[in-house]
């Protein structure tokens, strides 16, 4: 690998981490598009930053583009408040609204500049080692690593400190008001922290990139764990594997770095949200699948404890009465039998004394509906555990 | 022991939208009572104690709590909110959303650490969910997940606690167990207000009742003004109470 190769997955590691931790925190609250909203209205900040330093590289620009971000936070909400239109159609309107102000003011005063909506959206990671830091005749390093070195720091720091206060204010915005904490502030603390990385991270990566770390690595996070800081540290890893599988596959398609890292990370979601243990596709179908046979078996040891006649009870009328077709008919023995829950005695079945317990107090669960004991008595019986 | 005024309202109005939903309540609750509050659907009964919490903030009027504004009482108040306000599927585990009550005591920044743990662990034992304390929340019943509010708002050590509609969607085991801590706190010089649905179980579970209708109807001890003139007063119907058994 050349150096200009290894800083290029550096900053794109960087940028996928400090993007994780505001995106976290951003898909718990349900405001994931929020973070698209932003990523675009920070161009009239960044396009007025520019005339009024006439500088690229000034912290104004970072300055003015996060107070646009914010400024589309308050815009929403007072729209929303109105009352008059939804929260996804406030985004949608004030969004498109800021960009489209930014893509005027470029085309009408910053036409011959370095400046253009390409580049805002879609960013360019190629070309992130070419801007550096010379401090004397030394070099320190590419610019964009500073700029979002120094956003994740900031934002580690303010995550370490206030974790508490996060994590409340997202899970119960009353009861953190209640306590004391205050809820706005911890609002915008975070919307702020999500439009300074944005800016921080859209020089290098593009608008589009930073919306895909924010919210594909948490959203595979949240289909794998249930503990927050296991979901940060989750989201900051995937975002991390995103950056640098997707590095290569650009490199491997001689494609653009941004693109491929986005696909990458769609490709990744894909396969979590089929394949997660308890979250999963696969395993809520499966999990669906196995409750219906539990009903099923719990319909048959109804009907066998309901009926003392033989012809009830018999194992070839068992399709007929209950209305099975063959091949459940015969699952549902199977598992009886395999439970020890019923004996065959000349094709006749009748119901244990396990079977019968099980049965009425199932039958009394399901009338009562008192507690979770259910899932407790599918333990105490060994159902599907052989 | 009732001469203490725990909470009091005064000429509270609020208003969403411009419609009044609570109109010149004035309200006097000693320390010391279980009080449930009652109502029709809209009658403000939810709204009286988010404003009781500073949640929402009123056109006119004031509340104190033992004399002082709520922003310097907070630390004396407890909310159990409807159990439907939260987001049941947030990553965490029962456990820690008991250990959130003990946050409002450590203050900004500061962690809990061993002795929160402790004092979490001992209340959930005492709703009787300390079996479930790792268990993710969206696992829990409806009837744990409100024990397990419950216990979060036992951590904070409050003198008064507000619950809404603890009762709502729990089982008969809960609602016992919720009643009898209630009924603990009492005993023990604790305020517990409860905005309650059940007319039935008001004899039963409460010492104090506020009849709420948008104005407020009455306010005393149940034996004094539970009775057939009042539940019609704020039902609007003819209501007895004998009808309620």
């Amino acid at each position: 690998m050349t150096s200009a190769q290894i800083e290029i997955q550096l900053i794109a590691c960087i940028v996928a981490v400090a993007c994780a931790i505001p995106g976290t925190f951003l898909v718990l609250r349900k405001m994931a598009m929020i973070s698209d909203a932003i990523s675009h209205s920070i161009l009239p900040g960044i396009v007025i930053g520019f005339f009024l330093t006439e500088d690229l590289n000034s912290p104004w620009l970072i300055l003015l583009a996060a107070f646009s971000g914010i400024l589309t936070v308050v815009l929403v909400e007072y729209i929303q408040k109105t009352g008059l239109v939804k929260e996804d159609t406030a985004i949608g309107l004030v969004f498109p609204s800021l960009f489209s102000i930014g893509v005027i003011l470029i085309a009408k005063n910053a036409g011959d500049v370095h400046l253009d909506v390409d580049a805002v959206l879609l960013g360019e990671l190629a070309f992130a080692p070419f801007d550096r830091v010379i401090i004397g005749s030394a070099d320190m390093g590419p610019k964009s690593l500073w700029v979002i070195g120094i956003i994740l720091l900031v934002t580690l720091a303010l995550l370490l400190a206030f974790f508490k206060e996060l994590k409340i204010s997202t899970f119960d915005k009353q009861l953190a008001a209640t306590l004391g904490f205050s809820p706005v502030i911890m609002h915008y603390g975070l919307m702020t922290v999500a439009s300074v990385t944005t800016v921080g991270a859209f020089d290098a990566v593009g608008a589009i990139l930073v919306v895909a770390l924010m919210i594909a690595p948490p959203a595979m996070a949240y289909l794998l764990t249930n503990n927050l800081k296991k979901m940060l540290l989750m989201a900051s890893v995937f975002g991390i594997i995103g950056a640098i599988l997707g590095y290569w596959v650009a490199h491997w398609l001689d494609a653009s770095i941004a693109g491929s890292i986005t696909t990458v990370l769609g490709v990744l979601f894909f396969l979590i949200y089929m394949f997660s243990p308890n979250r999963g596709l696969i395993s809520v179908l499966y999990r669906q699948k196995r409750q219906k046979v539990e009903v099923h078996l719990l319909t048959f040891l109804l009907h066998l404890q309901n009926h003392s006649e033989k012809s009830e009870r018999h194992i070839n009328h068992l399709n007929e009465h209950i209305n099975w077709h063959k091949v459940r008919a015969q699952s549902v023995l199977d598992l009886a039998l395999k439970n020890n829950m019923i004996t065959i005695d000349d094709s006749i079945i009748s119901l244990t004394d396990k079977g019968k317990t099980f049965t009425s107090e199932a039958i009394n669960y399901i009338i009562t509906n008192k507690s979770a004991a259910i899932e407790e008595m599918k333990d105490r019986f060994f159902l599907f555990r052989g | 022991m009732k001469d203490k005024i725990a909470i009091k309202v005064d000429d509270l109005t609020v208003a969403y939208n411009f419609k009044p939903v609570l109109w010149d309540v004035d309200l006097s609750i000693p320390e010391g009572v279980l009080m449930a509050i009652v109502g029709p659907n809209g009658a403000g009964k939810s709204t009286l104690i988010k404003a009781m919490l500073d949640i929402v903030k009123p056109i006119a009027g004031t509340i104190e709590i033992f004399g002082k504004p709520y922003k310097k009482q907070y630390k004396e108040v407890a909310y159990v909110p409807q159990k439907g306000s939260v987001d049941w599927d947030f990553p965490t585990t029962a456990l820690d959303v008991v250990l959130m009550g003990t946050y409002g005591s450590l203050g900004w920044i500061k962690r809990p650490g061993k002795t929160e743990k402790k004092e979490a662990l001992e209340a959930l034992e005492k709703v009787g969910m300390l079996e479930f304390r790792s268990r993710q929340i969206s696992q829990l019943s409806g009837g744990q997940q409100q024990r397990v509010f419950l216990a979060r708002a036992l951590v904070q050590k409050a003198s008064i606690y507000i619950m809404d509609e603890p009762f709502q969607g729990v089982d008969a085991t809960t609602e016992k167990a919720i009643i009898n801590i209630l009924k603990e706190l009492r005993k023990s010089g604790k305020t517990v207000v409860v905005v309650h649905h059940d007319l039935q179980t008001v004899p039963e579970y409460f010492d104090w009742v506020t009849f709420l209708n948008v104005k407020k109807i009455a306010t005393g001890s149940v034996k004094d003004i539970f009775n057939d003139d009042n539940l019609t007063k704020t039902y609007g119907i003819n209501y007895k109470v004998s009808l309620l058994q």
